[in-house]
């Protein structure tokens, strides 16, 4: 357990990376919407590492394939990452930049060759990928939670379908929630399951259960 | 511009700790008002989706460091939000001692003297009984791994109207059929009807010491902006002769550790030995084919289980831990339990390969997650958790709609880790017998997540650990009361809401005292709300 000094340390550094995403979003969006655009192809590969899907054309640069079936950004990743209620947007283009710096940091020590035309993150193949995002993930630096978050947004995205509503995206199809095999609503939209129960006793009760199957 | 108003009685929150004192105090004649940071829904607002800006407004979760809590956000509070287990804490809990030498809770409490009060609150709420008929697939096919383990196992009572249930695990989200027993549909319209009034979007940031002659304190609170709560719309003050404070586990320390210099100094017990209730989520992936072979189950033709996403959340639970004979540590309760997608990020993907959470191996298991059973294991930590730094506003620092960040620091200890791994251990020798599933850890980079916050400013005997004395009043400040979960000096192996609840109860006595003993007429009997 670590000791008072570094759980106050601690304490300052989520403080100082909460004030940087709360002071962040204040940029005018609509002046920062070329770099947030031009973030998305770097986005986009991280959110396939989280939740991977099959290559969506011969030669996808982003989506590797490295599962079959869609994955997080044909789930709607990028709707996530830009959604207004998550508050993400504005640091898309910095994010970017260090998914490209480790990378780097990545290839160097790696001895990978990064071709040119694409950047460095999105160069990178899967492995590579998944080792800078654990590293970023794993980091238990002031942004930690930062990138937790951003491995959030694409889990989410894949598993909740959270830029939907859920009836609309269970009959669309939504990859993600057919995928797990979300149930299907009834006719107006609402879950109800009138059969529910296996309706037979599978153990013995507590000897000593009391009142309304209370403990004693 | 400020408005200053003055009433009888300030009731902070309006969780099972508001709404219960609320209730007892309007309808034994006090004149109430009550302060909600969240938004008021009913029924006919709550979804059934998943969609961010929809259960986000009502929800908050909260990073803390070492730690994720799920609170509610919404008049009613967590009771809006939760799954509606209503359990009594067994017999041993209220004698615990934790790695000290002092029994944690004070010497009037027992299970004996809080009975009548569970009593009053499982009339009022109503708790039922479940039968076998009640409890869906995922509660059933948890008993059965119990009872082939040679472990009894039981149908949970639960805070719901089960005629009016459909089922339909949206539990999270507030009932959209009123058929939980939130507190949306008992104590808080039965305050209302003998005129409490309350207030959403009122969030209090301050306790003062009032300034008119026969009023106590002052209460000031900050009105949220309806779409952002970060976003201040108004504020006031309110000054009363008795405070109740139920802003939840999460709320009451931080308001009170930013009132301290107002108030003149806090007991330094505020803000420390918090308890996530010994939490400890874990879950299977369970092998159709056993399922039907080894526990001779079978929902459907050719269907043996599938069904983690069908029923209430909440459906059976094993006792068999929660033995008195066992030793402090290694009591816990083991329960099924459902959690929406929303925390599918946590379960790690049971490979041994890297990464954990994510990846290809993390998809592979969401392609199984009709056979997933997630399981709760309700154990007794050590109540290592405490605050740190205080927010500028608020009890946390909101970045995003319900994504919030706290100064909570929790890191469980050797104790509580010795009980973490005892109730997997409990579990997995469940699950694992005769390979009915294969059974996962569910940390996902997040050691503990909680959805039962206790003990942050909490009853006792002993001043220098707990904040309040047996009658729920915050040391050395008379007419200033604690009443929610922070109250319960320990984890309790069950589900704590009933046990909150009762407590507010009993508490809501000893409040009706200190405001008779200030000038307000009370009558002095205040039968239980009509159901």
């Amino acid at each position: 357990m670590p000791g008072p000094e570094l759980s106050r340390r601690r304490i300052l550094q989520i403080a100082a990376a909460a004030a940087a995403s709360t002071v962040l979003p204040a940029v005018p969006l609509d002046s920062a919407q070329g770099a947030i655009l031009g973030a998305r192809d770097r986005l986009d590969a991280f959110a396939d590492t989280i939740v991977p899907g099959a290559a969506r054309f011969a030669g996808d640069p982003i989506v590797l394939g490295a599962a079959p079936g869609p994955g997080a950004v044909q789930a709607g990743s990028w709707a996530m990452y830009t959604d207004p209620d998550v508050g993400l947007a504005a640091l898309l283009p910095a994010l970017a930049a260090v998914l490209d710096t480790q990378a780097v940091a990545y290839a160097a020590t790696h001895g990978k060759l990064l071709g040119h035309g694409v950047p460095s993150f999105v160069a990178l193949d899967f492995a590579g990928r998944t080792a800078v995002a654990r590293k970023l993930l794993e980091s238990r630096g002031p942004d930690q939670l930062l990138w937790y978050a951003m491995a959030a947004m694409p889990m989410l995205a894949f598993h909740t379908a959270g830029h939907l509503d859920t009836a609309t995206a269970v009959r669309q199809g939504h990859p993600g929630l057919a995928w797990l095999g979300f149930p299907k609503p009834d006719a107006d939209g609402i879950w109800r399951f009138p059969v529910f129960s296996y309706r037979r006793a599978l153990a013995r009760r507590h000897p000593r259960t009391i009142g309304k199957g209370q403990p004693a | 511009m400020s408005v200053l108003e003055r009433t009888d009685v300030v009731v902070i929150g309006t969780g099972f700790g508001g709404a219960i004192p609320a209730y007892n105090l309007a309808a034994g004649g006090a004149k109430v008002v009550m302060l909600e940071r969240g938004p008021e829904l009913g029924a006919s607002d709550f979804t059934q989706s998943l969609e961010l800006g929809g259960y986000t407004r009502i929800v908050d979760l909260i990073q803390g460091n070492g730690i994720q809590v799920v609170a509610g956000n919404c008049v009613g509070g967590s009771s809006v939000i939760y799954f509606a287990a209503s359990l009594r804490a067994p017999s041993y809990a209220f004698e615990r001692r934790g790695s000290g030498s002092q029994r944690l809770w004070p010497r009037q409490l027992s299970r004996a003297t809080l009975d009548p009060w569970y009593d009053r609150v499982e009339e009022t709420l109503p708790v039922a009984e479940q039968t076998w008929n009640d409890v869906p697939y995922a509660g059933g096919v948890f008993a059965a791994a119990c009872h082939h383990a040679g472990h009894t196992c039981n149908p949970v009572p639960v805070a719901v109207d089960l005629g009016r249930c459909t089922n339909c695990n949206w539990m999270l989200n507030g009932c959209r059929f009123d058929a939980k027993r939130s507190m949306l549909l008992n104590y808080l319209p039965a305050a209302r009807a003998h005129g409490a009034d309350v207030r959403p979007l009122h969030e209090v940031q301050l306790i003062s010491k009032a300034l008119t002659p026969g009023y106590r304190y002052r209460v000031n609170y900050t009105v949220l902006n309806p779409n952002d709560y970060r976003i201040p719309a108004g504020v006031g003050s309110i000054e009363a002769k008795i405070v109740v404070l139920a802003a939840g586990t999460m709320g009451t320390p931080v308001i009170l550790r930013r009132s301290r210099q107002a108030l003149g100094g806090i007991p330094a017990a505020v803000g420390r030995h918090f308890s996530p209730n010994g939490d400890r989520v874990s879950m299977a992936v369970l092998n159709e084919r056993k399922v039907r072979d080894v526990l001779g189950l079978q929902r459907k033709p050719g269907t043996a289980y599938e069904a983690f996403p069908i029923g209430k959340p909440i459906g059976s639970m094993s006792y068999d831990y929660l033995d008195a004979r066992r030793p402090e540590f290694l009591r816990f309760g083991l329960q099924q339990i459902y959690f929406p997608a929303i925390t599918n990020i946590l379960p790690e993907d049971g490979t041994p390969a890297q990464p954990d959470w994510f990846g290809v191996d993390k998809k592979t298991l969401a392609g199984r997650w009709r056979s997933w059973l997630t399981m709760l294991a309700l154990t007794e930590d050590d109540n290592e958790g405490e605050w740190g730094v205080l927010p500028p506003t608020g009890n946390f620092i909101r970045v995003a709609s319900s994504a919030v960040i706290s100064s909570l620091t929790y890191h469980p200890n050797a104790h509580t880790r010795r009980g973490f791994n005892a109730s997997d251990a409990a579990l997995r020798s469940i699950i694992e017998k005769d390979g009915i599933g294969q059974h996962l850890d569910w940390v996902g980079g997040q050691p503990v997540l909680s959805a039962h916050p206790l003990s942050s400013c909490r009853l006792g005997d002993d001043p220098d650990t707990s904040a309040l004395g047996h009658d729920h009043q915050l040391r050395g400040h008379p007419g200033l009361f604690v009443t929610d979960g922070s109250a319960v000096p320990a984890s309790l192996t069950v589900n704590p809401s009933l046990t909150i609840a009762a407590l507010a109860e009993r508490a809501s006595s000893y409040v009706a005292d200190a405001a008779r003993a200030a000038g307000v007429s009370m009558v002095s009997h205040v039968p239980p709300p009509v159901g």
